[in-house]
């Protein structure tokens, strides 16, 4: 090994040639061989857990999989449920997919405006700031609340008298506060939070030479809403949509407190379509429920049929959220995907 | 709106009075079955002795208690180790499976999780694990069928695992390179230098995930009245390893399982005062989540 | 030397006087004024206590398909500094972490040639003990959220203990915190509250508690990435008359951009220019009688 100032003064150097392949050694990963045996149970462990998580999500589908294939029929989807000790007899889950379109429906119809707009004005107004906070911990409030005390809340505000024609008044007076309406309003305040969240999130990451181009043509503050930051976090606005939407169909507390037990639709007074709203029903969530052992009916065969059903319909939407945030190309942190980061805000919501 | 929710709030509370008014501060207490005097009230007769609102809620607090404390315990070890899993030790492709696997963990509806529950997991606990010993031991106060508290706190925990582990990973994926660097190049390895170094700075982000798992656990209705048992039982840790065999029914699945008698007025205002109580648990949840980051703040630590 | 080309350090070139020490600097690290500018060459360790540590031959080191390394050797010795200058992307850091294996938490990173510790090649040690014996300081102070003593103590707990495997926190471990504090020039600021979050010191004092940091486990070799330049000079300073202090007790191995630290603190000099090792020699030789051109047109600021 010769330094090389022992070369002679002002001598030039060739360039070395870089060496074989075979000399070079790749970096290889720090073995855990040697480390202290304490340390290396927690590296097992750590193993064991992420590979446990993946086979457990694996075991729950293949297993909904398998049960739903042996014993779904498309006979299923177009029958309505019938009472009947026996299951071939009991029918299928018309009833129970149109509930859940409707209460999907009127949720979704009564949450997005207002979240939106609620979104839009904490983040580009938010003036009086007293007011913007207090309306910030009540939606935090809200997203932190279980869905069965919402439902609570709903049936009491919903069975009080002056709201009897959103459901049905029985006889004696008594609102019976329980139908499509009341079920949609108080799902419409489960997803309001995720939609909240969504567009405030959006706004603030917009880049502020979008207002400022607008404000400099002469745009005012509400036209640059509506016609320039709106459009423009269009898919954050689905995204929110989507995972509320993901939400309100899995819920089942609420159904069970504010739709009532009955399986089949009925309708309330003879108006077409609020007859159905103000009548009473079931969705997927609560059919599964009344057909599983711990319920009253004991289907547990349609159960699985209709689970399989409900878990394919969850999967989409999920699908439908990972696509809609993989197509906005923003740049990640943390090495994380984009989706994770969707759970961490989303459950800082609750979820469920 | 928000005098939608302040009126919402009080008039559920003036609801849930006259149960409160009652019973007393009892009400917490134990005190005979609460099934009996759940369908003493829904029949609207009177226990013999006592005012037609009695109820002693102890053995559905005790239940809740239980299934929850046990769940978020054994999701905290659990998501930890994901989530340190997920961010050092995985390689990448096994990275980018997790992530798709966590969000449908998180994304399956709980009545699934509760048709699950009780239709696979309880009956091979009832043949498997309970021998018929135990069920004898215990034959003369309760039925052991595998709808107990083991059952519903481990399909608890993967219940609320997806949330904790996104925001533990999220954590620990932020905490400095620097530190790590640091550490590494003093000779710690890996799994120390995550314990010692990472960890410490993430503690923040995983009391609040923890405190969002409590809060969620808490308000789990669904899944624990389809899988917990169903009666409201207290089991007795004197019993030892058994009593996580006992059925057990927390305060949600409570609620959701007396629905039908919301309109009937003692049993309505019952189920309100147990509305209630839920609500300000998951007030104090919030709160303590709150008070638990601030004291962190005070390491210099990211919150 | 040419005398169109005026040698920036010439004016402070004084080495045949013997060192002397600046006052040390007082309680909260600011320094009387005289110190900063009366720096003085160090008299060279004895040659009988000079002994190579490490020595690497031929070294080539890749990240992906892109030699950042070529061909370098050099000895390490314990009882003198050993200065790499050169510009930015001249491979000089990348030679320095391949010393403790640092490279290795790359993916992608590449290596041939060898490179020794006590003869031994480091690639044939465990890894966390090779990093126990040549520990490194970073050119960002990077102390952990911990307290000082946590922090300094930290590698200590690693250690297989002289009396069993576990220290527990008792005399041992207190005493080696202190020593360490010691050498690095830092306990007289915080021997008050060594339980203070380590957060909360100045740049300066949190750079010199990672150099304690690394002290604490005594190496044999310490590797220094540029550890001044994101401090002010009085910390500066405090820290290369420190540097001085240890070469006796442990072979230091510094890169630094900055010339006249190399000059003050540096006894060999090893130039290097786009991964190869243009010179390397002791520092009269480098900075007064460059023999290449480049490190001619390096030193006189012609570039880099």
């Amino acid at each position: 090994m010769t330094p090389t100032a022992e070369l002679a003064p002002g001598a030039s150097r060739q360039t070395p040639a870089p060496p074989p392949g075979t000399a070079i050694a790749r970096a290889p990963r720090e073995r855990t061989g040697s480390w202290p045996l304490v340390d290396r149970i927690a590296y097992a462990l750590c193993w064991t857990v992420g590979i446990g998580l993946c086979l457990i999500a694996l075991g729950i589908v293949l297993f909904m999989l398998v049960k739903g294939v042996a014993y779904l029929h498309p006979k299923l989807f177009v029958e309505s449920p019938a009472p009947s000790p026996k299951e071939s007899q009991s029918g299928g889950f018309l009833d129970p997919i149109i509930g859940t379109l409707i209460v999907a429906g009127v949720g979704i119809a009564i949450a997005a405006p207002i979240g939106v707009a609620l979104g839009t004005w904490l983040a580009e107004y938010g003036r009086p700031s007293w007011l913007a906070r207090a309306v910030e911990s009540a939606i935090e409030i809200i997203a932190g609340a279980p869905s069965v005390v919402l439902a609570l809340f709903g049936l009491v505000i919903f069975a009080q008298g002056y709201l009897g024609f959103l459901s049905q008044t029985a006889a004696g007076g008594g609102v019976y506060g329980r139908s499509f309406f009341a079920a949609g309003a108080v799902m419409a305040v489960l997803a309001l939070p995720l939609i909240v969240a969504s567009t405030r999130e959006a706004l603030t990451r917009l880049p502020d030479r979008l207002r400022e181009a607008s404000f400099a043509l002469g745009r005012t503050p509400a036209t640059t809403v509506r016609r320039v930051l709106l459009p423009a976090i269009r898919p954050d606005i689905a995204t929110g949509t989507v995972l509320g939407l993901g939400r309100i169909i899995g819920d089942t507390a609420i159904i069970n407190i504010l739709l009532g037990t009955y399986l089949t639709l009925e309708k309330v007074g003879n108006v077409p379509v609020i007859g159905t709203l103000r009548g009473t029903g079931s969705t997927l969530t609560s059919y599964i429920y009344s057909n599983s052992p711990a319920g009253e009916g004991n289907a547990p065969h349609k159960a699985y049929a209709a689970a399989f059903v409900l878990l394919v319909i969850v999967l989409i939407l999920n699908g439908i959220v990972t696509w809609l945030t993989n197509r906005g190309g923003r740049p990640e942190g943390g090495g994380l995907s984009r989706a994770f980061r969707l759970i961490q805000y989303t459950s800082r919501l609750n979820w469920r | 709106m928000l005098v939608l929710i302040g009126a919402m709030l009080v008039t559920v509370f003036i609801k849930a009075w006259p149960s409160f008014a009652h019973n007393g501060l009892s009400w917490f207490g134990p005190g005979g079955d609460v099934d009996t005097q759940l369908r003493a009230m829904q029949e609207v007769k009177a226990l013999p002795g006592h005012s037609i609102y009695y109820f002693r809620a102890w053995p559905l607090i005790w239940g809740t208690l239980l299934t929850t404390v046990l769940a978020v315990l054994l999701a905290l070890v659990v998501s930890t180790l994901a989530a340190i899993f997920l961010t050092e030790f995985a390689p990448p492709a096994l990275r980018r499976t997790l992530d798709p696997v966590i969000r449908l963990l998180a994304a399956v509806p709980s009545v699934i999780y509760g048709l699950i529950g009780i239709l696979v997991i309880a009956p091979y606990i009832n043949n498997h694990l309970i021998s018929n010993a135990r069920k004898a031991s215990v034959g003369y106060v309760v039925q052991l069928n595998g709808a107990d508290v083991m059952t519903a706190t481990l399909i608890l925990t993967v219940m609320i695992l997806p949330i904790m582990t996104a925001i533990s990973a999220g954590a620990f994926a932020a905490v400095p390179a620097a530190w790590r660097e640091g550490s590494l190049a003093l000779g710690v390895n890996r799994w120390r230098t995550i314990w010692r170094v990472s960890l410490h700075a993430a503690r923040p982000a995983i009391a609040a995930a923890t405190v969002l798992a409590t809060a969620r656990a808490l308000g789990e209705a669904v899944m624990l009245a389809m899988v917990a048992g169903g009666r409201g039982f207290a089991p007795n840790l004197l019993d030892g390893v058994t009593a996580l065999f006992e059925p057990v029914r927390p305060l949600a699945a409570t609620i959701f399982q007396n629905s039908e008698g919301l309109t009937i007025a003692p049993l309505g205002h019952t189920i309100y005062a147990i509305g209630a109580v839920l609500l300000v648990s998951a007030a104090m949840l919030s709160f303590g989540g709150w008070a638990a980051k601030q004291r962190f703040k005070r390491y210099g630590v990211r919150t | 030397m040419d005398p169109m080309m005026p040698p920036p350090v010439r004016r402070i070139a004084v080495d045949r006087d013997p060192y002397i020490a600046p006052p040390r600097p007082l309680g909260n690290g600011v320094a009387p004024a005289a110190a900063v500018t009366t720096r003085l060459r160090p008299t060279k360790t004895a040659s009988a206590l000079v002994r190579e540590r490490m020595s690497i031959e031929s070294v080539w080191l890749a990240y992906g398909d892109n030699w950042v390394v070529r061909d370098v050797s050099l000895p390490v010795r314990q009882g003198e500094v050993l200065a790499m200058i050169g510009a930015s992307g001249s491979g000089k850091t990348t030679l320095l972490r391949s010393l403790n294996r640092l490279t290795e938490i790359t993916a992608g990173a590449a290596r041939t040639g060898s490179i020794t510790l006590d003869g031994q090649d480091i690639h044939e040690l465990e890894v966390n003990d090779l990093r126990r014996r040549v520990t490194m300081v970073f050119q960002q102070p990077n102390p952990f959220p911990m307290s000082i003593f946590d922090n300094v103590a930290y590698a200590l707990a690693e250690r297989p203990g002289r009396g069993g495997r576990r220290r527990r926190r008792g005399s041992e471990i207190e005493s080696a915190v202190t020593d360490a504090l010691h050498r690095a020039g830092l306990y007289d600021e915080v021997a008050g509250d060594l339980e203070r979050s380590a957060l909360r010191l100045s740049g300066g004092q949190q750079q010199r508690l990672c150099i304690a940091r690394a002290l604490a486990a005594e190496p044999e070799v310490l590797l220094l990435d540029e550890p001044c330049s994101a401090l002010d000079p009085i910390s500066t300073a405090t820290i290369e008359e420190l540097i001085v202090e240890l070469r006796e007790s442990v072979a230091i191995v510094i890169v630094t951009h900055n010339l006249q630290q190399a000059f003050r603190v540096a006894d060999h000099v090893a130039f290097m220019h786009l991964g190869e090792l243009v010179e390397y020699g002791t520092s009269e030789q480098v900075f007064d009688r460059p023999t290449m051109e480049r490190t001619r047109d390096y030193i006189s600021g012609a570039f880099g």
